[in-house]
């Protein structure tokens, strides 16, 4: 019974930081872009949905509306945000250092932080309505909610979505091509701007619906943001940076060692992620998905 | 030829005058009192308690000001000396608190500086204030440690700390006669976490020395996902479980826990949750014991100042003070009152650092959480009532009341002033009163 509790936990918790990190390791795949802002991006998901919530009910709509109110929420913070960060801000930074970009999209979580709080001010939001959707699951003497296990449905699907678009649609193999190399491709008429944007914004489009699925179940105020950069980025830098196959596995490596820690030893618990993170590491130094390439002349 | 410039009789008068002005000035500029507030605008820590606690600070700055706080606080601002404040976020970490403090009183040029949330901020600030010789009044960390661990002259808390939160808690569940066979454990995985498990485990070692600890889990700060920890919880439930959890990390804990079923398996209890109740209302399950780290809140003690405060308050900000406005409040009153003290000695001059030491050293005053004593700390740390109670929703006013309600006197909750905590509770709570 433990064993299934541990897999049960550290499924459902998998499939939350891979829905979290598969935005941030499409960004980085294409654009090459560490996006510390991606919990920005996150957490104003997390504050649209709110909102788009709230907007639904006030109009008198059934709670089961408030699904399709949360990927509303996430399309419109992609659609408004992407173009403004992308062309307004990264676009001038393209091709410089690694660090300044770091820097930069520090900078942007900073800004991004204050504009919630301009936004939608300091109180609490709470998002229940969907929540209870799904009523609840009974396993022996353990209860869950059946939402933790349309997390699980939602993880697969974006899984499975985003690598049919990259493999199986035109679009996708071209974006490939600009993660395999965007000189290249570029110089075989390929619009890498074009795509540059496309990825950005389909990574913030991700990133807001990790943070539209989250806020059920949660408090949606400040500081959000600052405790899914960390987690992400270990589950990112585990499979590999640009990796789909590496978030999910990354995602899957990290859920089941801290459920086992959180069952079985958990003061381990804390560490129990960056130990998983450096054993991978030990063997591949460029995480489990990444192969090494030849720098480049 | 030589030209001779004569000043007219009115310009002359003029420059005078303005010369008389000038020379005037400074003794004008003595009649602010500036105090720089410090804590949380942004993070998680801004909503619960940053926010609650400057909004109070902005309301009786204006309140003392316009004279309009009841006696014995009703003198214009400080003894006449209008308050002007200067608010500091308490984001960023210690190292930058403590340059912050610095800028500050050197190039903000505060009389004092009342502040923090964060036990990790008031351990790193404290140092620096009394090595500058500069007066600090800590409004709400928590840690024992400030005082247990070395004395201050310049340094002061005007609330009591978290021993008291749980020792409260433990006398409830025994007043009460709860059984307890079994404890969980759920509690932030930083100093403030394993201070309260470890007061609360030592306390209950005390009243129920046959109960068994069964889990201590310790999830990250911000941690925010408790799936996994809930698991734990109802696979092998306990009789209590104890939780020190607050702000985000807290809701979000009650609302994972509760469609889950913690609630009905084990007796929750909360050590500093009252400030997710207005937030929470009807998600949070009635029956839930809680404390407020004081008497604050639904639990305040009756008395004109707390009804003058609470409706205050509650006019201005849509909704009632919880524990970090009260904890504001208190050291405000205190530094008002030492503020006044130390001008009445002082033939009305503004008062510096030493005098107002020596004014809040050992002095006591009334707040709307009831008595505040400096006793504890050699006289610069505050011991006080406090109050514990129980949730139940009540769907009229839209809101969770608190019930059951049990006040505990200062003596009874805190330490003596020559035990460090630890000791006094392991000592079966010596000389406790209550």
């Amino acid at each position: 019974m433990l064993a299934l509790t541990i897999l049960i936990d550290g499924v459902v918790y998998a499939s939350w930081l891979f829905i979290v990190a598969l935005g941030l390791t499409l960004v980085f795949g294409v654009l090459k872009i560490l996006n510390i802002a991606h919990g920005s991006f996150y957490a104003v998901g997390a504050y649209a949905t709110a909102s788009f919530v709230g907007w639904f009910g006030a109009l008198g709509l059934a709670p089961e509306w408030s699904l399709l109110a949360m990927v509303l929420a996430a399309i419109a913070v992609a659609a408004l945000l992407a173009p403004l960060v992308e062309r307004g801000l990264l676009r001038a930074f393209y091709g410089r250092d690694e660090v300044l970009l770091v820097l930069v999209t520090y900078a942007l979580f900073l800004i991004l932080e204050d504009v919630t709080k301009l936004i939608w001010g300091a109180t609490p939001y709470y998002v229940s309505d969907p929540y209870m959707l799904f009523g609840t699951v009974e396993f022996g003497l353990l209860s869950y909610v059946g939402y933790d296990f349309m997390l699980v449905a939602m993880a697969i699907v974006c899984g499975i979505g985003v690598w049919w678009g990259l493999n199986r649609t035109r679009t996708g193999k071209i974006v490939l091509a600009v993660i395999h190399s965007d000189e290249i491709a570029s110089s075989m008429g390929v619009n890498v701007s074009r795509i540059y944007r496309f990825a950005f914004m389909f990574g913030i489009f991700l990133a807001a619906l990790a943070g539209a699925l989250t806020a059920p179940m949660v408090s949606v105020q400040p500081g959000l943001s600052v405790g899914v950069i960390v987690v992400s980025f270990a589950v990112v830098i585990i499979g590999g940076l640009g990796s789909i196959e590496g978030a999910a596995i990354g995602a899957l490596i990290v859920g089941l060692a801290r459920a086992l820690a959180v069952h079985t030893w958990p003061a381990a618990e804390l560490f129990s992620i960056y130990v998983a993170m450096a054993a991978v590491l030990v063997f591949r130094p460029e995480g489990l998905f990444q192969r090494l390439q030849a720098r480049k002349i | 030829m030589k030209r001779t410039w004569r000043i007219p009789k009115p310009g002359a008068i003029a420059i005078a005058a303005a010369i008389g002005l000038a020379a005037h000035a400074p003794a004008q500029a003595q009649e602010t009192f500036r105090i720089g507030v410090v804590s949380f605008l942004s993070g998680q820590a801004a909503e619960s308690f940053g926010i609650p606690a400057v909004n109070a600070a902005k309301l009786l700055v204006e309140t003392f000001n316009a004279g309009q706080a009841p006696a014995p606080y009703d003198k214009k601002g400080f003894g006449g000396m209008t308050i002007e404040a200067i608010y500091v976020d308490e984001a960023g970490g210690a190292t930058k608190q403590v340059q912050e403090l610095k800028n500050l009183y050197d190039r903000e040029k505060v009389d004092a500086v009342l502040g923090y949330v964060s036990s990790g901020d008031c351990l790193a600030v404290a140092p620096a204030a009394e090595e500058m010789k500069r007066f600090l009044i800590l409004f709400d960390c928590g840690t024992p440690r400030i005082f247990e661990e070395r004395s201050y002259e310049y340094v002061f808390r005007t609330a009591s700390h978290a021993a008291m939160d749980n020792v409260s808690l433990g006398r409830y569940l025994k007043a009460n006669n709860i059984p307890v066979e079994t404890i969980n454990y759920i509690n932030q995985d930083y100093a403030w976490g394993h201070d309260s498990q470890k007061d609360f485990e030592l306390t209950m070692k005390q009243l129920y020395p046959e109960a068994k600890t069964q889990q201590d889990l310790r999830p990250k700060f911000g941690a925010g996902q408790y799936g996994t920890e809930i698991s734990a919880l109802l696979s092998r439930p306990a009789t209590i479980t104890h939780s020190s959890l607050w702000g985000g990390d807290l809701q979000a804990f009650i609302l994972q826990a509760a469609p889950r079923g913690v609630m009905k398996r084990s007796q929750l209890v909360l050590s500093a949750a009252d400030h997710v109740l207005p937030g929470l209302g009807d998600k949070m399950p009635d029956g839930v014991i809680l404390g407020a780290r004081g008497a604050y809140g639904l639990m305040s003690p009756e008395s004109p100042l707390n009804d003058w405060w609470f409706s205050l308050y509650e006019k201005r900000y849509d909704v009632y003070p919880v524990q970090a406005a009260y904890r504001m409040a208190q050291a405000m009153l205190g530094l008002k009152q030492a503020a006044e003290k130390a001008m009445a000695d002082n033939g009305g001059r503004k008062p510096n650092s030493e005098q107002l030491a020596a004014a809040l050293k050992g002095s006591q005053w009334q707040s709307p959480g009831g008595l505040i004593r400096m006793v504890n700390g050699n006289g610069h740390q505050a011991i006080q009532e406090t109050a514990i109670g129980r949730t139940k929703y009540n769907p009229e006013k839209k809101r969770v009341d608190l019930v059951d309600i049990m006040r505990f006197p200062a003596e009874c909750v805190n330490p003596p002033p020559d035990m460090k905590s630890e000791d006094w509770i392991n000592s079966g709570f010596k000389g406790a009163k209550c």
